[in-house]
């Protein structure tokens, strides 16, 4: 077996493994864990298939930022070691069905269909390359998707600010508007 | 041709006064809302003496008889291409005699209420009914085809059943006025199924091709037999039901002495003078059918009349409430109208009896009129209805004693009084077809005048009366229409309805029969005597022959248990056996499934709620089973 | 290098990534929970845009550049998710999710 063979395998059940840890652990500290390890192997994953930079920002966003915000909200929000119960049977068992007969479903019309691999030349992806169609205004630039990221995030910055702020006595945050 | 479209006024203007007085008569001043409702009387008063003038002595005869002239006319339903309703005026010898009846009795109402019902709560509410039952009256008798009568037969029902309930606030008015309105109602269910028949079997509602004596529907119309009589014989009959309640007759003459709860005015414009003639217009406007074509119907009409007037005349000798009398005595003297049609024949001088009829229908309005407004009059200063209460009224109500005479008078037949010459022409014509209902009438006759003057004597001579306090005159606007009418009454006497109102618009020559004058003028002045000698001054005569005759008084007295017998006969019989069934069935079948409907409803929905739960998971959930579905519906099922 | 890695391997992967991801969001009863499995949801489809860029399209950049505009749109995601749920804790004191359901009948 070749190594990137081993090495797609081993990845492959990280992920398979834990991303079903996550959605059955009982402790949510745990479950925070184990979305972080799938996080990981999903970027060993985009390593393999030579996208750097993408795993790099995989790795700083994904596994950096937004675990930790997970985890502070957790903190913020619940016990830390606090367990849950398990949910009624009927809502397991119906969703375990409709994933599972989803999945199937899926996995029927993949291997149906009959992908012929394309054997054009290969583009090495580097970042001067990321950086030009970035801002490119040509057929294949980004600079469109880009600014609006741009705004969204920005929107979504100051979202965040004023849906979580408290505020003070006078001036009651958002969280207050409709009490009364 | 002269243009009679003027005549639209003659109905437009009292319906105009009923919607000014009606909707803003709160608003004025009430003498002032009394004097726009009698200016506008005043007008129409006029307006029809001119047509009736025009009519008569200007208009072309055809065959030297008087034409059916449609003045207006316009479709108004049309349901195929030769059955329709329209609505118009039609100006024959009857409709312009009744109009003239009509405004001129509602004229002298109108300014009798401006005094009678002086400070009154509802005064303005008074003269828009009294206008509202002028054009309702005048509709009915202006009306070309016998929908259009039929129309405002039901609203001149409604005018009746305002009026006589006006004062709502007593239980008992609030009963006669529905006891009135459900009887006429229920015999108008037989004129309606007769103008069915009538309009199925001759394709048309119209009067002029109706009562056409050599058109299609008489000549053809005596084909279909029911049950051995022909089909126009029985839409008559049942057209003639109609007529018995509106014009009170036996059967359904129940609510005529109840109605006097209304205010005496209306009595004398409704109940006396034109809403309960209407009935025998009716038969006069189909006359030419009913002699040619249904003289069962015919005889039917002479015997129900009869039979009315003797019943009424029994009962109104035991009445003690004085317009009680004067109901019964109206009663009467419509069977007596009754009866001359029903004697009657068609063409020239065997129409006497329809001559006789009409003329004793305008003579009867005046004096009747006359008997009413003094009767109110007397109520007016007495405080009571009551002839037991009374006595001695001579000394304080002069006007209102001389004009009450001249009408005792006149309806008991003393020439030369009006009265006198209609009634002779009556009895003329029923012993001149049969006597049997000739000996009926000569009877009713001596009757009528014994208890006009039971009343006349009663109230004005009789034992001397202490009242509370002295009785005063009635004022000027009361007695002047008393004056007018009494003075209508004498004169009355000498028009010649035998050359302008008769049964084919010929005239014809008619004198006095003096084999027949002679003996009604006698019966008469036997039966003022009998009452002389009884009420002049105080006896005990009365209370002897009560006494002896204890039974047939009390019968009388009863009106002779009718109306319990009604009464029984609904609430025992039809309610209980027909009525509570079905309303059973209504509560608990009908509605049952309407409730069960909404139950089901309610129900469903109570059970979809859950849809909308608010619960983020189970949305979710239906989601993702819907996409998958519809990609296993799409990819692999749709061929 | 992904000579002996049929296309099918790294599809039926995401798959199953996808719908755990679905499995726990239907299934979860915390909030922070459920934001997480929408995090595995997304990440698969990050794989399988990848996926299809390198197999069937190597001359061209789209499928990565899309994968970075997920990425940042997710992170945005979760930052305003987590506000609306801090939020959430503050008014009810709870982030069960059957008890957040005022928007009812």
């Amino acid at each position: 077996m070749a190594s990137n063979q081993i090495m797609f395998v081993l990845f492959a059940l990280m992920i398979v493994v834990f991303s079903v840890l996550t959605v059955t652990s009982r402790k949510i500290l745990r479950a925070a864990v184990y979305l972080l390890f799938v996080l990981v192997s999903t970027s060993g994953l985009y390593f393999m298939l030579n996208y750097q930079f993408l795993a790099a920002v995989q790795l700083t966003l994904y596994a950096g930022g937004i675990v930790v915000l997970i985890i502070f909200s957790i903190l913020l929000t619940s016990h830390i070691s606090q367990k849950f119960e398990a949910p009624g049977w009927k809502k397991t068992v119906f969703s375990a069905l409709a994933a599972v007969a989803g999945a199937i479903l899926s996995i029927i019309t993949i291997l149906d269909y009959s992908f012929s691999a394309n054997m054009k030349a290969v583009q090495e992806v580097n970042m001067k390359l990321i950086g030009k169609s970035l801002l490119s205004v040509d057929y294949d630039g980004y600079v469109l998707p880009f600014e609006v990221i741009s705004i969204l995030l920005l929107a979504a910055m100051v979202a965040a600010i004023v849906v979580a702020k408290k505020g003070s006595p006078n001036k009651p945050g958002i969280s207050t508007l409709n009490q009364e | 041709m002269i243009n009679f479209s003027y005549t639209i006024w003659i109905l437009l203007l009292p319906f105009l006064m009923f919607l000014l007085l009606g909707l803003a008569g709160h608003r004025l001043k009430p003498k002032l809302s009394g004097l726009i409702g009698t200016g506008g009387l005043g007008i129409i008063t006029l307006l029809s003496y001119i047509t009736a003038y025009k009519y008569f002595f200007t208009s072309e005869k055809v065959d030297e008889a008087y034409q059916k002239i449609t003045a207006l006319n316009f479709t108004w339903l049309q349901f195929t291409d030769k059955l329709h309703i329209d609505m118009g005026i039609l100006l024959d010898p009857i409709s312009v005699m009744m109009i003239i009846v009509v405004t001129t009795v509602s004229f002298m109402v109108h300014i009798y209420s401006l005094g009678y019902m002086k400070g009154e709560k509802g005064f303005e509410r008074f003269f828009a009914f009294l206008s509202l039952f002028s054009f309702s009256m005048l509709g009915l008798v202006l009306a070309t085809n016998i929908f259009q009568m039929y129309i405002f037969w039901e609203l001149v029902g409604v005018s009746s059943f305002l009026l006589i309930g006006f004062y709502y606030e007593k239980p008992s008015a609030v009963r006669a006025s529905k006891k009135a309105f459900i009887v006429t109602r229920f015999a108008d269910l037989g004129f309606l199924i007769g103008i069915l028949i009538l309009s199925f079997n001759t394709k048309t509602f119209d009067f002029i091709t109706l009562t056409n004596p050599t058109g299609s529907a008489i000549t053809q119309g005596g084909g279909i037999a029911f049950l051995g009589l022909s089909v126009m014989t029985w839409s008559m009959i049942f057209v003639f039901m109609g007529g018995v309640g509106k014009s009170a007759m036996f059967p359904f003459h129940i609510w005529l002495p109840d109605a006097m709860e209304g205010p005496t005015p209306v009595s004398a414009l409704i109940h006396a003078a034109t809403m309960v003639v209407a009935g025998v217009y009716l038969v006069a406007r189909m006359f030419p059918i009913y002699a040619i074509s249904a003289p069962v119907a015919l005889h039917i009409v002479a015997y129900v009349g009869a039979f009315s007037s003797l019943f009424a005349a029994i009962i109104a000798c035991t009445q003690t409430d004085i317009k009680r009398v004067l109901a019964y005595s109206t009663m009467s003297q419509i069977g007596y109208m009754m009866l001359a049609l029903g004697v009657s024949g068609y063409g020239g001088h065997e129409g006497l009896g329809y001559m006789a009829s009409m003329f004793h229908l305008f003579a009867h309005a005046m004096f009747k009129a006359l008997l009413f407004l003094g009767a109110g009059a007397i109520i007016h200063a007495v405080h009571s209805n009551d002839m037991t209460d009374m006595g001695g009224l001579r000394k304080y109500l002069p006007i209102t004693h001389i004009t009450f005479l001249i009408a005792c008078l006149t309806i008991a037949g003393i020439p030369p009084l009006s009265g006198f010459f209609s009634k002779d022409e009556i009895l003329a014509a029923a012993f001149n077809s049969n006597k049997v209902l000739f000996a009926v009438e000569y009877a009713v006759a001596g009757l009528t005048a014994f208890y006009m003057f039971r009343l006349y004597f009663n109230i004005f001579w009789g034992k001397e009366t202490h009242y509370h306090h002295e009785p005063h005159e009635a004022p000027f606007t009361m007695t002047i229409p008393l004056i007018i009418l009494a003075f209508g009454s004498v004169v009355t006497g000498f028009i010649p309805f035998n050359k302008l109102v008769t049964s084919d618009g010929k005239m014809f020559e008619s004198e006095i029969e003096l084999a027949v004058a002679i003996p009604s003028v006698l019966i008469g002045l036997l039966g003022i005597g009998i009452a002389y000698i009884m009420y002049r001054k105080e006896s005990t005569i009365s209370d002897r022959l009560v006494a002896r005759f204890k039974y047939g008084y009390k019968w009388a007295y009863n009106k002779f248990y009718i109306d319990e017998l009604y009464l029984f006969v609904t609430k025992k019989i039809i309610f209980r056996y027909i009525s509570e069934p079905v309303a059973w069935f209504d509560r608990h079948v009908v509605d049952a499934t309407m409730n069960s409907i909404a139950n089901v409803t309610q129900n469903v929905s109570f059970r979809i709620r859950g849809f909308q739960s608010g619960q983020l998971q189970k949305y979710a959930f239906v989601f993702i089973s819907g996409a998958i579905m519809l990609a296993i519906l799409f990819i692999y099922l749709w061929k | 290098m992904n000579s002996g890695i049929p296309l099918q391997y790294f599809l039926i992967l995401a798959t199953l990534m996808f719908f755990a991801g679905v499995y726990g969001f239907l299934t979860r009863r915390n909030l922070i929970t459920i934001l997480m499995s929408v995090e595995l949801i997304l990440n698969s489809v990050n794989i399988n845009f990848l996926a299809f860029n390198r197999y069937l399209y190597p001359h061209k950049l789209e499928g990565m550049f899309f994968s970075i505009f997920v990425i940042a749109v997710a992170a945005s995601e979760a930052a305003v998710a987590i506000a609306i749920i801090i939020n959430i804790y503050r008014r009810f004191t709870t982030i069960n999710v059957e008890d957040v359901n005022e928007m009812k009948f």
